[in-house]
């Protein structure tokens, strides 16, 4: 990432605009050939009970080196579980980083934000940085910022949907206003979605099931390390505005015949 | 014994404290990213050891998984 465009969260200059997660792969090596080809700032897992069993080797031996690690609270459903959660990941993992999901909803898995916001503004007071995903209304980021997450995580459509970036304008309106980094969590579908999310203003884009349940992980890994640098060039830049006519590219003068 | 729950169940152990709890599982207490919480408040692994576990304490045992 270009050093003069620096991507910051929580004073930590991250080492992408790319956060992707580590579930739904058909395997581990297809998972590793992935993330290698995505250039993740960070990889997401979750915090799961151990097999009674006993101690079996784990996904996390292998990328726990090689990636600063995100752990989420994913399946939450009371801020009381979230706090505890993340209070284990920070243990397990030694990082006081959240992603924090409360749920209020198991078929849709929309948050809960009420529910959010009281853990959010506990975790802060805890030491925690804290990244919650959240609704795609600049309300709740705006409350979230305020009780001090480092970073608001809207969604673009719902967890697992591939169906883009549902609410645009939405997202463009959080990212004008929010006073904190804004990555776009869930709902990505292809490329293209991406790419948008980060013209729209997101700083930066979460991707799992678009990569992992795609044919091919290892090629749509690339396709969205690519989506995310253009996404961001092309916001640099500045798109033209758009228009209801036509506006001609060529000269209108010199025109032959007539 | 000790009468438990552990990671949701409940059964009666022989340990009185959590390293030997980890030990009665077949868990290595030396491995990285375990973390072990009683009654809703973790346990930091410098003091597994030391521990005690009473009758009708909730434990939970967890490990980072996949997710996204």
């Amino acid at each position: 990432m270009s050093k003069d465009d620096p991507f910051i969260i929580a004073g930590t200059t991250m080492a992408s605009r790319l956060f992707v997660g580590s579930a739904r792969y058909p395997n581990q090596q297809v998972m590793l050939d992935a993330m290698a080809a995505s250039n993740p700032c960070m990889v997401t897992m979750s915090i799961r009970r151990i097999s009674l069993e006993g101690y079996a080797e784990s996904l996390v031996d292998l990328l726990g080196d090689r990636y600063p690690i995100l752990p989420n609270t994913a399946g939450c459903v009371t801020a009381r579980d979230a706090v505890l959660t993340a209070e284990l990941a920070r243990e397990a993992l030694n990082t006081n980083w959240i992603k924090l999901e409360l749920i209020g909803d198991r078929e849709l898995l929309y948050p809960d934000v009420e529910q959010l916001v009281h853990a959010a503004d506990e975790l802060v007071r805890k030491g925690f940085v804290v990244l919650p995903y959240c609704n795609d209304d600049p309300v709740s980021c705006r409350k979230l910022a305020d009780v001090g997450c480092s970073a608001v995580m809207p969604l673009g459509s719902l967890i697992g949907s591939g169906r883009g970036v549902a609410n645009p304008g939405a997202i463009e309106l959080i990212c004008a206003r929010s006073p904190v980094p804004v990555v776009l969590d869930a709902g990505i579908g292809t490329a293209s979605d991406a790419a948008l999310a980060i013209e729209l203003g997101c700083d930066a884009v979460m991707v799992d099931t678009a990569i992992a349940k795609s044919h091919d992980p290892v090629r749509m890994a690339g396709a969205m390390r690519a989506a995310v640098e253009a996404g961001r060039l092309a916001r640099l830049a500045g798109r033209i505005p758009k228009r209801n006519m036509a506006e001609p590219s060529s000269p209108q003068l010199g025109l032959v015949g007539t | 014994m000790t009468r438990l729950t552990i990671n949701g169940i409940d059964e009666e152990i022989a340990a009185t404290t959590v390293a030997q709890l980890l030990a009665a599982r077949g868990i290595d207490p030396t491995v990285r990213f375990l973390a072990v919480a009683i009654n809703g408040a973790v346990v930091r692994r410098a003091i597994w050891d030391e521990t005690a576990l009473h009758p009708g304490d909730t434990v939970e045992i967890v490990r980072p998984l996949q997710g996204g």
